[in-house]
């Protein structure tokens, strides 16, 4: 078994909570992560805005909305650690993920230009960066969204004495 | 204790990257922006813009203005104090940049009061009355005629000259040189053909008293 192989058995053992690692480390690690995850998105979400001075589209702004706060909020979870954390974290990304999804069906031509919510100022359908000819930026949005609601759920079934 | 520890260093390690990333990248877009003005200086100075100050005055500031720009008209009254400030040294060429919406319409005005000899009164009366007829971002041309009466204009007639191919191509070339010259923002100064480093006043006062040690010599 290669190292690579062997990591990812240790990470799904882990997750399913066979791992002997405590619990409270475990629960800590996963708000920890999907803080993280945030972090990135939240300052990534600023460089394409104040540096690379690319205006938010309508519905970019809306995700913003839902991504900025999990950046404050997730880490008062860890210190101290705090499960129900997940509460309030959770509707957020969860909404985010829905919009992210909507915009990355809109951008992808999925969704028809009549139903788009932004006609004026930048439309939402205009894709202004392309990495690879897939990773745009509501893919990011959408990526990012989907691993903290991932990693969040995961930490709701862990259960504290 | 750990955990502190770890929590720290990933936020510092967060905020590290996005700050090495926003130098870096702002770095590498002066320098490319810097190349493209450099090889676009034909743009920067046409014949038919307005010019205040002696003509052979070797510091030649070219600003990019949009007449319902509100920083803009901050910004005018002090380019003018600097002109008073070093006589025969400085000259300011005027370029259009009426990126606020119905703007275009108040700098055909200001055009057509160009061809009655008054433009600068015209220019300096809507700039201190700005907030009146643009409000929202929106420059409304309809207006703008109260706040330029008393300066012997005759208004039929610039109503007329408004819609002359003549004047409507001066703000097609400007705004086709500001994107040449990768103006995005108003005002845009370039002084003796170089761009300001960063936006300020004191970033333009800087690279203006420069321009003048330099031409002393």
């Amino acid at each position: 078994m290669s190292t690579h192989q062997r990591f990812i058995m240790k990470l799904f053992e882990w997750l399913l909570g066979k791992s002997d690692m405590n619990k409270e480390n475990k629960v800590w690690t996963l708000i920890f992560s999907a803080w993280f995850v945030a972090g990135i998105s939240t300052l990534g979400s600023l460089f394409f805005s104040e540096i690379m001075k690319l205006p938010p589209c309508t519905l970019c702004w809306y995700q913003r909305i839902f991504m900025f706060p999990l950046s404050l909020i997730l880490p008062l979870g860890l210190f101290p650690l705090d499960k129900n954390v997940v509460r309030y974290a959770l509707i957020l990304s969860a909404a985010g993920l829905l919009i992210a999804f909507f915009h990355l069906l809109l951008a992808a031509g999925v969704i028809p230009e009549s139903i788009q919510p932004c006609r004026q100022g930048i439309p939402c359908s205009k894709t202004v960066i392309s990495w690879f000819g897939f990773v745009t930026i509501p893919f990011l949005s959408m990526l990012s969204f989907l691993v903290i609601v991932v990693l969040l759920v995961l930490t709701y079934f862990q259960r504290l004495k | 204790m750990k955990q502190k520890t770890l929590f720290i260093v990933a936020a510092v390690v967060l905020v590290l990257v996005f700050l090495i990333g926003s130098q870096t990248y702002n770095r590498k877009k002066a320098e490319e922006s810097a190349k493209s003005i450099q090889s676009n200086q034909a743009y920067l100075v046409r014949m038919h813009s307005p010019v205040l100050g002696k003509d052979n005055a070797p510091v030649v500031i070219v600003e990019f203005l949009d007449p319902a720009c509100e920083t803009c008209s901050e910004f005018y009254p002090h380019v003018k104090q600097m002109l008073s400030a070093n006589p025969d040294k400085i000259k300011l060429v005027l370029r259009y940049a009426p990126f606020h919406h119905g703007s275009d319409k108040v700098v055909a005005a200001l055009e057509a009061a160009r061809k009655q000899g008054k433009f600068w009164p015209a220019l300096e009366a809507l700039l201190k009355t700005q907030h009146e007829w643009a409000a929202n971002h929106t420059a409304n041309v309809d207006l703008i005629w109260s706040h330029l009466e008393g300066l012997g204009l005759n208004f039929q007639k610039m109503r007329l000259d408004m819609l002359s191919p003549e004047i409507i191509s001066i703000i097609e070339q400007d705004l086709s040189d500001a994107r040449a010259l990768n103006v995005t923002m108003t005002p845009e100064y370039f002084v003796n053909g170089k761009p300001l480093p960063s936006f300020g006043y004191q970033q333009l006062v800087d690279l203006v008293d420069e321009a003048i040690a330099s031409a002393g010599h």
